[in-house]
């Protein structure tokens, strides 16, 4: 098992779900595929998603939804 | 003898890059913004490494930059936001003129500091002129490459070097401006309709600490996280809205700092609109623009208040750097 510590691509604000009413992408525990969405950073009057380029499970967030986040700080682990 | 297959295809396109020169003065009163980068000098700088003449055309990066793969050799030098460039992944300098080879990837790390690198290459990027520029103005769909950010799978002409370029040359950091950090301030001249707002918000505009939004791009840079400012009690004259920040529609100039509501000021930048109904606390004195155009979202900052003399003081000092970069590069 390794651990590798996915970074944020931009700067902006960090979402854990697609609005307010909807559920989290991804909790603690979940199998994360390729491509998979695992949160939003809001720039510019734009959503990009933080889009997985690995696979694994997810084991932990380092920022809370609606954080402010800055390039290549960490957004959450992986173990594959 | 041009090389017609003198281009770079983009492999990914960051967040929103642009084609960019320095502007296209001029029909602001017809509603067209200048455009041109944010940051003026830092695009002056990396056209004069590669040989460049100051307003020839190359890409503004915001925030997270591109992958281009090069089909010709070509000279390039990127400035400005500090976002380390990388040739077949192997780091370049910033500052800096570097050969790139035909078959080429051009790509860069993440965002360090600043918010917008540019990207000049010798001969420049070689799209159609309107209105007498190459920038990209998005919200009205014109100039730049096809009149919006690049995408992946556009192919990019760049132009014949006709200068020399200065490779290898760096340009030393106390030429450069650094990047904004925590305690920036943003110069600003109080306005016609400073009389609006109450004496108490007169003081909180400048003391208080302002952030940047998330929202902040091209045409206006968003803050917030200072207090409310308080309008002094009036009739709303005829045209003017019931919004104690409406105002008779008026001009809007570059750097004008608008605050709809009273709550979150915007300083207008490059692609600004020209008019509109809210009330301008004051305007952002030109010296300070290219500034902005390297703030990060959240960046904390505070505006201060300065007099014309200080604001063209301000702008002989922003002026002298230019000149201790030509004579840099005059004499390296």
């Amino acid at each position: 098992m390794t651990k590798t510590t996915i970074e944020a691509p931009i700067p902006g604000t960090f979402y854990r779900a697609p609005s307010p009413e909807e559920p989290v992408f991804k909790n603690v525990g979940d199998a994360i595929a390729v491509g998979d969405t695992v949160g939003l950073i809001e720039v510019m009057k734009s959503f990009t998603p933080v889009v997985a380029e690995a696979a694994g499970t997810l084991v932990a967030f380092h920022v809370e939804n609606e954080d402010a986040v800055m390039a290549g700080q960490p957004l959450y682990d992986l173990e594959a | 003898m041009a090389d017609a297959a003198a281009m770079f295809e983009v492999v990914k396109p960051g967040l929103a890059t642009t084609v960019q020169d320095l502007g296209r003065p001029g029909y602001y009163h017809l509603g067209l913004p200048i455009s041109g980068a944010m940051d003026r000098f830092a695009l002056i700088a990396a056209n004069r490494l590669v040989g460049n003449a100051d307003g020839a055309a190359g890409l503004e990066a915001v925030f997270l930059g591109p992958v281009l793969k090069f089909s010709a050799d070509a000279v390039v030098a990127i400035t400005g936001a500090t976002m380390p460039p990388k040739l077949d992944g192997v780091e370049q300098p910033l500052w800096t003129a570097f050969a790139v080879s035909a078959g080429q990837e051009l790509s860069f790390g993440y965002l360090k500091a600043g918010a917008r690198a540019y990207v000049a290459i010798a001969g420049g990027i070689d799209v159609p002129e309107v209105h007498g520029s190459r920038s990209t103005y998005a919200l009205g769909g014109l100039g730049g490459y096809e009149g919006r950010a690049l995408r992946a799978g556009d192919a990019v002409k760049f132009g014949v070097s006709a200068g020399s370029p200065r490779l290898g040359v760096t340009i030393p950091e106390d030429i450069r401006r650094n990047a904004p950090q925590s305690g920036t301030v943003l110069r600003a001249m109080p306005g016609l309709y400073w009389h609006r707002i109450t004496e108490e918000s007169q003081g909180t505009f400048f003391e208080d600490e302002w952030k940047v939004a998330p929202e902040a791009d091209r045409i206006g840079y968003r803050f917030k996280g200072g207090r409310a400012l308080d309008f002094v009690p009036r009739e709303p004259p005829f045209g003017a809205g019931s919004d104690p920040s409406n105002i008779v529609d008026s001009c809007y100039p570059y750097g004008s700092i608008q605050v709809p509501g009273g709550t979150e000021p915007i300083v207008l930048h490059r692609d600004a609109v020209s008019g509109g109904g809210y009330f301008m606390v004051g305007t952002v004195i030109s010296a300070d623009m290219d500034l902005i155009g390297q703030l990060q979202p959240h960046q904390p900052v505070r505006f201060e208040s300065i007099d014309m003399d200080g604001a063209l003081a301000a702008r002989r000092e922003e002026k002298a750097r230019l000149n201790r970069l030509g004579e840099f590069l005059g004499s390296s």
